[in-house]
């Protein structure tokens, strides 16, 4: 299946020399189960998660469950996460836990690819291409958004104090990889 | 940086968002009944006031929604922001600059 092979091929994205050498950690994130979730407020019948998928959190947080993790990213619609191998059954069981109602569920694994920022100075990293207030009063841990990152939409998400997730299309991986390790090399070492 | 209250995120940067013309036009029922100049009126003729103007506004690079904002096109100041469906709000208490003043400014 087309999806499939697309899913498993290696992201088109250079590895950047300068990102290994600073204090700051650039590193693509292996491929993982993603999946566009659209419910309205009626469909969710006040269900607090989906196949144990938060779902009750506030807009732009991002929820963690062992091996899965939701993003609210607007009113209606999320991102799920899952391991690579499971997106095939998570779908089957959301769908199935959703049958009857309006809902949507897109498998979006392949369309994206995600890479850890991690460091000291990791938030001028980010802050370099960003309009985002990344101080951790305005934007938390386990706080997750899209945005826009130089020319790139992004999902922005916090892990930790000093760890980030930038999350691009796949066709924008090597531009946003190319910025951050740009960015990056102002706090390389000589 | 411009900032705009999104009514789901709060306030963000203007380059996350996309403007899409005058708010509150509504569709006519039956296009078919309507004269050339009604429909032109419809598609093409917009209040372009000086002063208060309603205009759509999607948070594009956000969270998707589509809302409403009251702007003073004298100023560019984004007096109010409300999601699509609710009613333009009675902005007369809000502290509009006096274009005068602006203009002198
Ligand atoms: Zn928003």
């Amino acid at each position: 299946m087309l999806e499939v092979n697309l899913a498993k091929r290696a992201p088109a994205v250079f590895l950047a020399e300068q990102a290994g050498r600073g204090p700051i950690d650039i590193v693509l994130q292996p491929t993982m189960g993603r999946l566009s979730f659209r419910a309205k407020e009626a469909a969710l019948e006040g269900r607090s998660e989906v196949s144990g998928l938060a779902v009750d959190g506030a807009i732009n947080t991002r929820r963690e469950n062992g091996d899965l993790a939701a993003m609210r990213l607007g009113p209606d619609e999320w991102m799920f996460l899952c391991d690579d191998g499971e997106v095939d059954n998570l779908a089957e069981r959301i769908a199935e836990e959703m049958s009857g109602k309006a809902f949507s569920l897109v498998d979006v694994s392949h369309r994206d690819v995600t890479f850890e920022v991690s460091g000291a100075a990791s938030d001028a990293v980010i802050a370099s291409g960003s309009p985002l207030d990344l101080s951790l009063e305005a934007f938390p841990v386990g706080m997750a958004t899209r945005t826009i990152f130089a020319k790139s939409d992004i999902v922005l998400a916090r892990l930790s104090q000093t760890t980030w997730q930038v999350t691009c299309w796949r066709s924008f991986a090597t531009y946003v990889q190319g910025y951050l390790a740009d960015a990056a090399k102002d706090f390389a070492v000589a | 940086m411009l900032l705009l209250e999104c009514p789901y995120c709060g306030k963000r940067a203007e380059s996350e968002f996309h403007c899409g013309g005058e708010a509150h036009i509504a569709r006519p029922e039956t296009p078919a009944e309507l004269d050339d100049q009604a429909w032109a009126e419809y598609l093409y003729y917009r209040t372009n006031p000086k002063g208060l103007h309603a205009e759509r506004w999607q948070h594009r690079h956000g969270c998707g929604r589509w809302f409403n904002a009251l702007r003073d096109t004298v100023s560019d100041k984004v007096v109010e922001t409300y999601k699509m469906g609710e009613p333009r709000p009675d902005a007369s208490n809000a502290n509009i600059p006096d274009p005068a003043k602006v203009r002198s400014a």
